[in-house]
């Protein structure tokens, strides 16, 4: 059976692109207010984005304009959809700031609010929560992204039925530099009236790469 | 009294729990804090309260855990508990 890629966005260089296809541009230069911009101009209303620190943010924005205008909350149960992602810097810059609010003894203030965000994997939580997932899910660390080891795991979700489609890529954010490729697999005979291939791009490591490198297929 | 502390609570709370687009004078001082009447806060955000008033006020809710539930129900009752325990 074959797995396929069904969609995919990227949010990198104040731009958001759905299936390669620029979408919306940011004037803004800070990453704080790029993500809010982004927020607005797809006209989210989920007031929990504003407590996200930035990496949840880019992972948020990038599941939400993806799974925009698609069936696929509706199609699977939330059991059968996955969520498998990679970064670099796992949850570093909150890391970070709990770090900063625990180090003098005399003002030792630790937030809860920052705390929450010291685990990579709560950007999956955040999707989950906002979309009903519950299935199979992951966050890896890896120097860069990592097509070939998703492809491998996800593959095996998929041969042992532990998903019957996923949300994967690569959301990375640290300070000013952020980047996220998100694409959604499915198989084949689960799409509602596949026509070929020329409408979906296969999954496998060498076209992940292209797509994040944003070369054509 | 109360009015100025109600004022700085609110103030501190939009800015610590940070509740986008909201203003102070939105914030009714008397709604529940918790649930989708009032300002909808969640279990993380009520750990957040617990450390303001410990690093703002100098007050461990921790000594008064049973008391929690009418601490923190409305930005009212939270004033009334500063002001008490400012008394002692």
């Amino acid at each position: 059976m074959e797995l396929l890629i069904t969609r995919y966005i990227q949010l990198q260089d104040r731009r958001v692109s759905l299936n390669g296809i620029v979408e919306y541009v940011s004037e803004v230069e800070s990453v704080d207010k790029l993500f809010r911009s982004v927020y607005r101009h797809y006209d989210i209303d989920y007031p929990k984005f504003f407590k996200m620190d930035n990496l949840c943010k880019l992972a948020f924005l990038s599941a939400e304009i993806i799974l925009r205008g698609t069936d696929i909350p509706q199609k699977y149960p939330g059991e059968e959809i996955g969520i498998i992602l990679e970064n670099a810097s796992s949850s570093l810059e909150y890391d970070r700031k709990h770090m900063e609010s625990i180090r003098d003894g005399n003002r030792y203030f630790p937030s809860p609010s920052v705390f929450v965000y010291t685990i990579p994997n709560i950007m999956v939580a955040e999707i989950a929560i906002r979309h009903e997932v519950k299935g199979e899910n992951a966050v890896f660390i890896l120097e860069q992204f990592g097509p070939g080891f998703i492809h491998h795991y996800v593959s095996e979700l998929f041969g042992n039925q532990q998903v019957s489609c996923c949300l994967s890529g690569w959301v990375e954010c640290y300070g000013d530099h952020y980047q996220s490729f998100l694409f959604i697999i499915e198989q084949e005979d689960k799409i509602k009236g596949y026509k070929g291939l020329q409408e979906y791009v296969i999954f496998d490591t060498a076209n992940m790469e292209k797509l994040f490198k944003g070369k054509p297929i | 009294m109360i009015e100025d502390l109600i004022l700085k609570l609110k103030k501190e709370i939009i800015d610590q729990l940070q509740l986008e687009g909201m203003t102070p004078e939105e914030v009714d001082p008397e709604a529940p804090l918790f649930g989708e009447e009032g300002l909808g806060l969640d279990s993380i955000d009520v750990l957040e309260l617990v450390v303001l008033l410990d690093k703002n006020y100098g007050i461990k809710i921790r000594a008064a855990p049973k008391e929690g539930p009418k601490i923190f129900y409305s930005i009212k009752t939270i004033a009334e508990y500063i002001l008490d325990q400012q008394k002692k």
